[in-house]
C-alpha cells in the first residue's frame, strides 16, 4: 500500500529524519500561505500516487507566495499515469550541492532485507548501477538479530563517500533502515537525500509502501496519516463493478469468490483458483476471446457467494455468456459451484444452458456437479479437456453468438 | 525415494480445532500421514479423529518422542510465533498453509530456521505429497481425490499454486507419467523454499527423472532457478508452464497471489521465459503439452 510523499515525510519526520520546510496545501490559497511561512523560493509538488511527476508537469517552481495559487491550479488536475492528485506539496527550494539515493526493501530471493545507497540520487538507480556500479552499494542485513549503525556506515563508504558527510549520512540512513522494519514495509526510500550548499543533509523526496497484509498492526500510524480503512491505493482506483465484487466476497466467511477485475469484453467468467485464473484468463485470450472480467473462487465458497458473483458478472452490460471454469479442485466442491452458478442464472432471468458457454471444473464432488448441470442442459467437461480446450470452446461459442 | 517426506515422518499440526485444520487432519490421516499430535492453546486434552491436542510443540514432542515436521494452520497474525515455537522444538521441516502472512514474519522465520537448520515450505501454500508414501498439507484434498490425481512416478513438481500442482499432476498421471514428490511452495512475495532451494533435493533423489514447474508473474524466482541450472548443470529435463501472460501490460496491478505483480521488466513473463529459456529450460504454452515436453527431453537424454 504505496503512501503519498506527503504520509511518507509525516511518518519520516516522526523518527527525526531531516526535511525541509513545507506543508500540504489542499486549495489554491493554502499553497499561497505556505509560501508565505516559509519565505523565499518554492517548490510545488502534485500528490499522485505514482512516479513520473516531473515529466508530467506535476512539479513546479516558484520564487515566492504570488505565483503559487496559479501554480496550484495547474498542478492540480494533471493525471500521472492515470492516477488523480489529492493535494499540492509545497516545499522550500534551496541550492542543493549534491544527491544521495538510499532504499530499503525486501529481497525475495535471499530472504533478507536489502539496503541500496548511490551517492549519484536524484536519477534512475538502475542506470546508474548500470554505468557506475562502483558508486552503487547493496547491503543484506538481518531482520531478527539487532542492528547498528555501521551497517549503513558501511554501504555508504563502500560508494567512496567519507569525511563528515559519511559521518552525517550515516544516522539518516540507519534510521530509515529501523522504519523500514518497524513498520512492515515493503519498501522505504528517499531519492534524493540532499546535501544543500549551507551544509544541511535533508530528504527531499520520499516513497514508503506498507504491507497491505499488516495494516492491522499499524492502525495508530494510519490513523495518524489519515489513511482510510478503505483505501486501497492500487495501481488505478477501484470501478464500481470491483467494488461491487468485493461485496459479494463479504456475504459470508466462506471461501473467496472475488478479487474481480473489470475488463471490457463480453464473455464474463467466472474462474478460479489464484493459479488456475491467470492460467485460464491467457487461455481466453490465446483464442481471440473478449475477457469481461477477472476473478478468482476458491477455498471452497457457499452456494450464495457463487450465486452473486453470477448475478454480478451477468449483470455487467456487454456481458452475453459466462464461461465456469477451474483447474481440478481439492478442497472446492464442485456441486456447490454449480450449484451457486446454476441458481445465479436462474435469478437473473437467464436460461443457465443458454448463458453458461462451458463448465469446466472437474475435482470433489464432481458427479453431483455434473448432475445438476445436466438437470439444466448446461455443457460441461471433466479433466479429460484441458483449461485451454474449456476456454477455446467457451470463445467459440461467443462466435455463434447473436447480439 | 522422494524428497522432504515420507511414509515415516512423523508430524503435527498447530491450530489443528481449526475449521480447515480438521479437515487437512482427516485427509491427512486418510492418505496415510503419521500425524502424531496437534496443538492449539489452552484445547489440551481434546483430540480431531484421534489425533491428540496438546497446548504446546513441547508437550507434543515430550509425549511422543522426535517429530519431524509441522502444519502450521493457525490466523496469519499467529504464523511467526508458531514458526518459532515449531523450529525452537527441533521440527526440521514447516508446511504453512495460511495466507495473508506479512512478509517481514516469513523472512524472520526463515533467517531463524537457517540458523537451527530448519526448513519451511510456504507461507500460502498447500504443502507435499510424495504418492503412495506421504503427503502433508491440503494438496490433493480428500484422499479419494489425491489418489486420482496423483500416481507413484518420477516426476517431480514444484508450483507456486496449489490447485495447479494438482492440475499439472492431473495431466501427467492422464499420460502416464507418475511424480515422485510434489511441492507447492505458496504464492507469496517471499517464500520459505523457491524452486532453486529445492532443486539440490532433486538432483540427488534417483527417483527424480525430470521436473515440471508452474510459474507466474513478479519476483526473482525464475531467474534463481535458471541460474542454478546453469551453474550447476543440472541432470533435470525441467518443462515449465508459464501463467499470468497477459499482466505484463498491466503494471502495478495485482492479480492471483500475493506475490504476483508486475512492478519491473524482471518480473514479467517474457522476460522470465526468455531467461529460463536461456538455461535450458522448456517452457510449455498449454498444460497439456507437458507430458510430451517431458518425455522429448527424456528420450534425447537416453539417446547420448
Amino acid at each position: 500500500m504505496r503512501f503519498y510523499e506527503y504520509e511518507s515525510k509525516a511518518l519520516f519526520a516522526r523518527h527525526r529524519l531531516p526535511l525541509g520546510k513545507g506543508g500540504v496545501a489542499r486549495s489554491r490559497e493554502e499553497a499561497a500561505s505556505v509560501a508565505r511561512e516559509i519565505g523565499g523560493p518554492v517548490v510545488l509538488k502534485s500528490q499522485v500516487l505514482s512516479g513520473g511527476r516531473m515529466k508530467a508537469g506535476a512539479v513546479k517552481f516558484a520564487d515566492g507566495p504570488d505565483e503559487c495559487p496559479a501554480l496550484f491550479d495547474q498542478i492540480l488536475p494533471i493525471e500521472v499515469n492515470g492516477q488523480k492528485a489529492r493535494s499540492v506539496l509545497v516545499e522550500e527550494k534551496s541550492p542543493v550541492a549534491q544527491e544521495y539515493f538510499v532504499s530499503v526493501t525486501w529481497d525475495g530471493r535471499r530472504k533478507l532485507p536489502v539496503l541500496l545507497f548511490s551517492d549519484m540520487g536524484g536519477i534512475d538507480i538502475e542506470e546508474v548501477a548500470e554505468k557506475h556500479p562502483e558508486h552503487v552499494s547493496k547491503t543484506h542485513f538481518s531482520s531478527i538479530l539487532p542492528i547498528t549503525p555501521r551497517i549503513a556506515k558501511e554501504a555508504i563508504a563502500a560508494t567512496g563517500v567519507s569525511g563528515g558527510h559519511l559521518n552525517k549520512l550515516t544516522p539518516i540512513v540507519f534510521e530509515l533502515m529501523k522504519i523500514f522494519l518497524e513498520y512492515d514495509l515493503t519498501l522505504a526510500e528517499v531519492n534524493p537525500l540532499a546535501r544543500l550548499e549551507d551544509g544541511r543533509f535533508i530528504v527531499l523526496d520520499g516513497h514508503v509502501d506498507m504491507e497491505a497484509e499488516a495494516r492491522g498492526r499499524h492502525k495508530a500510524l494510519l490513523a495518524e496519516l489519515g489513511v482510510g480503512e478503505d483505501e486501497t491505493r492500487q495501481a488505478r482506483e477501484p470501478t464500481a463493478f470491483e467494488i461491487a465484487g468485493r461485496k459479494v466476497n463479504e456475504v459470508d466467511h466462506r471461501g473467496v469468490a472475488g478479487n474481480v477485475v473489470e475488463f471490457d469484453g463480453n464473455l464474463g467468467l467466472v474462474i478460479g483458483a489464484g493459479g488456475g485464473s491467470l492460467t485460464l484468463f491467457d487461455a481466453v485470450r490465446k483464442h481471440g476471446g473478449k475477457p469481461a472480467n477477472y476473478c478468482e473462487i476458491g477455498g471452497n465458497p457457499s452456494v450464495t457467494k457463487a450465486c452473486e458473483l453470477t448475478k454480478l458478472i451477468l449483470s455487467k452490460p456487454g456481458v452475453e455468456k459466462i464461461a465456469v471454469m477451474m483447474n481440478v479442485v481439492s478442497n472446492t466442491r464442485v456441486d456447490i459451484v454449480a450449484r451457486g452458478v446454476v441458481k445465479g442464472c436462474l435469478e437473473s432471468g437467464k436460461d443457465p444452458k443458454d448463458v453458461i458457454a462451458i463448465f469446466r471444473i472437474p475435482g470433489s464432488w464432481e458427479d453431483e456437479g455434473f448432475k445438476i448441470l445436466e438437470k439444466y442442459g448446461v455443457e460441461y467437461c471433466d479433466r479429460s479437456i484441458s483449461m485451454y480446450e474449456a476456454a477455446g470452446k467457451a470463445v467459440a461459442k461467443m462466435g455463434g453468438a447473436t447480439s | 525415494m522422494s524428497i522432504l517426506i515420507t511414509k515415516d515422518t512423523r508430524f503435527l499440526i498447530q491450530g489443528i480445532t481449526g475449521r480447515e485444520a480438521v479437515n487437512l487432519t482427516r485427509e491427512n490421516l486418510d492418505y496415510g500421514a503419521q500425524i502424531v499430535g496437534g496443538v492449539t492453546p489452552g484445547r489440551a486434552g481434546r483430540d480431531v479423529y484421534g489425533v491428540p491436542v496438546y497446548d504446546c510443540v513441547s508437550d507434543v514432542v515430550a509425549a511422543h518422542g522426535k517429530v519431524q515436521g509441522s502444519i502450521v494452520s493457525v490466523p496469519p497474525a499467529f504464523v511467526k510465533d508458531a514458526l518459532f515455537e515449531a523450529i525452537e522444538n527441533g521440527i526440521e521441516i514447516v508446511v504453512v498453509v495460511t495466507e495473508n502472512v506479512p512478509r517481514k514474519d516469513v523472512a524472520q522465520a526463515v533467517e531463524l530456521a537457517r540458523l537451527r537448520g530448519a526448513r519451511i515450505i510456504g507461507p500460502n501454500c498447500l504443502g507435499i505429497i510424495s504418492p503412495d508414501e506421504a503427503k502433508m498439507g491440503g494438496v490433493g484434498g480428500p484422499a479419494a481425490n489425491t489418489r486420482q490425481a496423483y500416481k507413484k512416478g518420477n516426476i517431480g513438481i514444484m508450483s507456486r499454486s496449489g490447485g495447479m500442482t494438482t492440475e499439472i499432476a492431473s495431466t501427467l498421471t492422464a499420460a502416464g507419467l507418475g511424480q515422485s514428490t510434489c511441492v507447492s511452495i505458496g504464492g507469496d512475495a517471499i517464500v520459505g523454499t523457491t524452486y532453486a532451494e529445492l532443486m539440490p533435493l532433486f538432483e540427488a533423489d534417483a527417483e527424480t527423472e525430470a521436473i515440471a514447474i508452474y510459474s507466474e508473474p513478479g519476483g526473482r524466482m525464475e531467474a534463481e532457478l535458471a541460474e542454478w541450472v546453469k551453474a550447476n548443470d543440472s541432470r533435470l529435463p525441467i518443462v515449465a508452464f508459464m501463467a499470468g501472460r497477459f499482466m505484463d501490460e498491466m503494471k502495478g496491478m495485482r492479480f492471483g497471489h500475493a506475490g504476483t505483480i508486475v512492478e519491473g521488466k524482471e518480473d514479467t513473463t517474457s522476460e522470465k521465459i526468455a531467461r529460463m529459456e536461456a538455461a535450458g529450460i522448456s517452457v510449455a504454452e498449454r498444460i497439456e503439452e507437458i507430458p510430451d515436453l517431458i518425455r522429448k527431453r527424456l528420450n534425447r537424454k537416453g539417446e547420448n
